[in-house]
């Protein structure tokens, strides 16, 4: 018995370090048309793997349902790009991006995580 | 046409754009078009297929026109960029509702802490007791799913996304509670008497403190914001503007480029312009941090969201809408704020994993005490682990750095500095030397005629004459001010047959079939003019800080002009305040080595460089910082743009409204080197604040966790209460935030 629970103990942490670290597959999308809608609610971006292409202009629609105050910005790192964003009201986020590669884009406190590559 | 058809004309200029979220055929659209169209008072529809937008013109209110499309099936919200108060009132109603969530969990909580303390319930083992109790695990339930829902749906979301946050933490934490209690009741005879507890009262408990510290801490957070709200509160929501012949009201939206607009004694200046009739006193002390009123007449600047003190006044609109002075501002300043200096990437780069180890202490705390604690281990688990998964708080973490720097980067606004990214607080705290440019930063930067000594034979008028002849054909800084002084005089200036510019040196210059040189010593040499006893002058004048222009004709020394630019009255003041702080202050001139020195030694720098080429300002730059120094440069943001660049953290200063100089980190709306000071101590205390805000999150963290996780138990006996660690969780967040809004009071 006691062997079972260590047993089922380490098992629980490897499924931690497999699920939140190693299979890492989140919601994917490709902007088609230049527009894609993000909803930010319950702590998540959906989606949070955006695929863009450089050098084109993209709009990224930030749909935030969720009312706790850590929704509230969107930050691109490396980008410098950030929104202030309100419950309820659409914000249309607009730019080109220029430099190739991948750029994370959290909350201010970077809980609220996704990826935006650049293709 | 009259006041009321004009403005009534206006109105319907204005459009609303809406965002209906499942436009997804060609049929929605014409559905759309007519429903909006039978609103009276709209004027057109233009529904965008492609991005599922539609423009709506028309005076209605945006509510209406959802309203509207719902009734058609629809669900629209309204895109445009919301108001400050709109904001507010939202982040106020979720205030309330997370207060009155609190008040009824906090309720319930104290019942069910009261039976359970008091022993007012029968044993949980016997048939009665377990009706009770399984009265009192649905009550949980009830607060579980009301005022905690949300952190369970979003831990859900969250776990399929392979991702874990706070709510992720509270989620399990109070599950757990609830889920063994719940089994305990249901099945009493499976569990050991002495493990046979419920938590109930610590499950609604833990609810009840982090709402109410999501609550306080939503009320803190709306402080930091407050200097962005100041700033947008200084616009007018009106203009008297004149429309044909008569000066109507109009909302601020619709004024136009060239609208010619009057500001009486006491109201706001609405927009931009140039001040085309009367004269005034304004007060520019919100967006400049310029304590002083300024005197403003025809032909001088006037800024949005300044105050008019005095006369009334005509002036024309130049920059209207996001163009202003003041939109700019407000754009910077929240662009600003949202970015993070080098020291916050630590903490982001913790909490980025901090869940799921937290997660895996809590399953190891799980496995310690069932291997090696006292009896019953069972017991000890539960308690244990939900003390860890409730006690850390990557909230602490997260908030320590965006909140100390947007209250800083809005404290520097309110003096009139625009710090353009929170790298640049971080450098500005650390900066060993500041160099100042000298023309325009350290002066005035608008030279004016000093001394004008004609030779014998000569008239002071003769010479100011051919000297402002000539100069009026260069674009020189220093020709500007020899025709200033000629203009002055109200002496006439003479055409000249032809001009050329003998490069840094002077000018050469046929007048009335004579040749003039203009210029410095050296030309005169080179020209074999002799210049006698005004080689005595000269050398004079340039002890005492001015430029000599020798003026010669065919040959003859006609005489010469001083030329020089005043010192900033409180240059002085600001470099001893820099020094104090223990900053090597050294001044950077194009000007010859004796005009800077006395420059120098009138204000007092440590150091000066003169004879620098524009050019090579940067290269200076570069040389200092090879020696280990971290130096920021001051200068004037166009003419210094590489040097500014080059520098650890660069200054723009005397660039009046113009705001977005890219080559700056900071720039200074005010003329005066104290913003430099300013930006210096503001940077420091809010550096200093972040420091202190990453070290009692990363501390909290690492002396709660292996608390609750029971490391003192082995020596002390002590066990952290999960209720405890809930409270100590909330907590900890609203003391940062509190922490950094105490830098709303700092004063530099």
């Amino acid at each position: 018995m006691e062997i079972l629970i260590n047993l089922v103990g380490l098992f629980i942490i490897a499924f931690i370090v497999w699920w939140f670290w190693i299979f890492k597959k989140q919601s994917e999308a490709h902007v088609e048309g230049n527009l894609l809608d993000i909803v930010v609610d319950s702590g998540v971006y959906e989606p949070s793997v955006i695929h863009v292409k450089a050098g084109e202009p993209v709009t990224l629609r930030f749909i935030r349902k969720d009312s706790s105050p850590c929704a509230e910005k969107v930050l691109f790192d490396g980008l410098d790009i950030s929104a202030d964003l309100s419950v309820g009201t659409p914000y249309d986020l607009t730019f080109t991006p220029e430099k190739k590669g991948e750029f994370e884009f959290t909350c201010q406190m970077a809980m609220y995580r996704g990826k935006l590559i650049v293709e | 046409m009259s006041k009321v058809a004009d403005s009534m004309n206006n109105k319907s200029e204005i459009s609303k754009r809406l965002y209906v979220s499942d436009i997804s055929c060609a049929g929605c659209v014409e559905t759309i078009e007519a429903a909006l169209k039978s609103v009276p008072g709209v004027d057109e529809v233009q529904v965008n297929f492609a991005d599922r937008t539609v423009n709506v013109s028309g005076d209605v209110p945006a509510d209406t026109l959802i309203q509207a499309i719902s009734k058609s099936g629809y669900t629209a919200s309204i895109m445009e960029d919301n108001t400050e108060s709109e904001r507010e009132n939202k982040d106020l109603a979720h205030y309330k509702k997370l207060l009155k969530k609190t008040v009824i969990s906090g309720i319930i909580s104290l019942v069910i802490v009261a039976v359970t303390m008091l022993g007012l319930l029968p044993d949980v083992a016997s048939f009665r007791g377990q009706i009770s109790w399984g009265i009192v695990s649905l009550l949980t339930l009830f607060v579980l799913t009301y005022a905690g829902g949300r952190f369970f749906t979003g831990a859900l979301k969250s776990f399929k996304n392979h991702n874990a946050n706070m709510d992720t933490l509270i989620a399990i934490g109070t599950g757990v509670a609830w889920v063994y209690s719940t089994f305990v009741v249901l099945f009493p005879d499976s569990v050991s008497e002495i493990a046979r507890h419920v938590y109930f009262d610590t499950a609604t408990l833990i609810i009840t403190f982090i709402n109410l510290g999501s609550a306080l801490e939503m009320r803190a957070r709306g402080k930091t914001s407050e200097a962005i709200k100041r700033l947008i509160g200084l616009q007018p929501k009106t203009a008297r503007v004149l429309r044909e012949g008569s000066e109507v009201d109009i909302p601020i939206e619709q004024v136009q480029m060239d609208d010619i607009v009057r500001v009486r004694p006491g109201e706001k200046i609405p927009v931009d312009g140039e001040l085309t009739e009367g004269s005034s006193h304004v007060d520019e002390s919100m967006l400049t941090g310029e304590p002083v009123p300024v005197t403003k007449k025809v032909g001088d600047e006037v800024v949005g969201g300044s105050v008019n003190k005095s006369g009334s006044f005509l002036f024309k609109a130049t920059r209207i809408g996001k163009d202003t002075a003041l939109s700019q501002i407000i754009d910077m300043v929240r662009k600003a704020q949202n970015t993070k200096p080098e020291i916050g990437r630590l903490a982001d780069k913790v909490s980025a994993i901090f869940v799921p180890i937290v997660l895996i202490i809590a399953v190891l705390t799980m496995l310690a005490w069932f291997n090696f604690g006292p009896p019953p281990q069972l017991t000890y688990m539960l308690v244990t682990t939900m003390a860890v998964l409730i006690i850390a708080c990557p909230c602490a973490l997260g908030l320590a750095t965006p909140i100390s720097v947007m209250v800083g980067v809005g404290k520097a606004a309110e003096y009139g500095v625009l710090i353009r990214k929170g790298d640049a607080l971080q450098k500005a705290g650390q900066l060993t030397i500041v160099v100042l440019d000298k023309t325009g930063t350290i002066t005035e930067g608008k030279p004016v005629v000093t001394a004008i000594e004609p030779s014998e034979g000569w008239s002071e008028n003769e010479l100011l004459k051919i000297a402002s002849s000539v100069e009026t054909n260069s674009e020189h800084p220093l020709a500007e001010a020899v025709v200033e002084a000629s203009k002055e005089k109200n002496i006439e200036l003479i055409s000249i047959e032809s001009f050329e510019a003998v490069s840094g040196h002077g000018v050469r210059a046929l007048y009335q079939q004579k040749t003039v040189l203009l210029g410095n010593r050296k030309l005169m040499n080179d020209n074999g003019v002799n210049l006698g006893s005004l080689i005595e002058s000269s050398e004079k004048l340039s002890k005492l800080g001015q430029t000599v222009i020798f003026v010669s004709v065919n040959g003859e020394a006609v005489g010469l002009l001083g030329i020089s630019d005043p010192i900033k009255t409180d240059s002085k003041e600001a470099i001893q305040r820099l020094q104090k702080s223990g900053i090597k202050v050294v001044m950077l001139t194009g000007d010859n080595r004796a005009t800077a020195e006395t420059v120098a030694s009138l204000v007092g720098v440590d150091d000066f460089i003169a004879e620098v080429l524009p050019q090579d300002k940067a290269h200076e730059i570069t040389k200092l910082q090879e020696l280990g120094e971290k130096v920021a440069m001051v200068g004037d943001g166009i003419n210094d743009a590489p040097a500014l660049a080059g520098s650890d953290v660069g200054f723009a200063i005397g660039t009046g409204t113009d705001v977005a100089i890219e080559s700056a980190d900071i720039t200074l709306m005010r003329g005066s080197l104290h913003g430099v000071a300013d930006a210096i101590t503001i940077s420091k205390a809010t550096l200093r604040n972040i420091k202190e805000n990453l070290v009692g999150a990363f501390g909290y963290n690492s002396l709660a966790i292996p608390i609750a996780a029971g490391i003192l138990f082995p020596f002390t006996g002590l066990l952290l209460n999960p209720i405890i660690a809930g409270a100590a969780m909330a907590l900890s967040s609203v003391t940062v935030v509190t922490n950094a809004n105490r830098l709303r009071w700092f004063k530099p």
